[in-house]
């Protein structure tokens, strides 16, 4: 069985990425293969999302309106109809 | 580049700079896509709750573009206070600036400096930080 096809919004900061698409997809059945398969579409694209392995700390990644730190993270499971958003934080500090 | 702004943003931001002292405050102005207009404040959640850092809640955000998205809006503005140190982006402030088409506000509410002087607007984009002058009206 193929795996399902996810949309996925990507921030107006990693468009350069994705030759300045808002919504681009990709076939995975958890989020760890979602980022490799962007990432073989999107070069770099894997770097801005992952640091050591991990998604990066300010990178939020929601699954539906579900924010996959609560969902497993890189192990999230999606399947047809899901729909994923790239936020980056917005942070800073003193 | 300047940001022009009402008087009544300047003096609420300020404002909640002021009741959310000792933690820095944050928030957006949202307005037309492609207005560079602010026109909608909305104070925000410091999710960190400290006097150094500052980030919104993961679930406010993904409501906040939402919100943006459904209403053809873009973010003008992302403010936030330091609490003790200038009104100035810092290291932190720089390296996770991610809206290169927003006016980051910094306002401070140390002592030393009356806090109506310091609102101050710059761009960050690719880690260049451009101060502009802010006109109020």
């Amino acid at each position: 069985m193929s795996a399902p096809t996810i949309e996925v919004r990507i921030p107006t900061i990693l468009r350069p990425y994705t030759k300045n698409e808002k919504t681009v997809s990709a076939e995975a059945t958890n989020l760890g293969e979602l980022v490799a398969a962007l990432d073989k579409s999107y070069t770099g694209l894997g770097d801005r999302l992952l640091e050591n392995g991990e998604l990066r700390r300010f990178i939020n990644v929601y699954i539906n309106d579900e924010d996959v730190r609560f969902m497993g993270s890189l192990a999230a499971t999606l399947k047809a109809g899901d729909s994923v958003t790239i936020l980056p934080a917005v942070a800073g500090g003193c | 580049m300047t940001l022009r702004i009402s008087s009544k943003y300047v003096d609420a931001i300020l404002e909640q700079s002021r009741v959310e002292y000792p933690d820095e405050c944050c928030g957006v102005i949202l307005g037309p896509e492609g207005s560079d207009d602010p026109q909608v404040l909305k104070p925000m959640i410091n999710a960190a709750h400290s006097p150094t850092f500052y980030e919104f809640d993961s679930k406010d955000l993904l409501a906040l573009y939402r919100e943006v998205d459904d209403n053809s809006q873009e973010i003008v503005v992302v403010y936030h206070s330091h609490t003790e140190t200038e009104a100035y982006p810092s290291r932190t402030d720089i390296a996770y600036a991610s809206e290169p088409n927003a006016h980051y506000v910094l306002v401070s509410t140390r002592k030393e400096i009356a806090p109506e002087n310091e609102f101050r607007s710059y761009r960050i984009v690719d880690g260049i930080v451009t101060e502009e002058d802010v006109e109020i009206f």
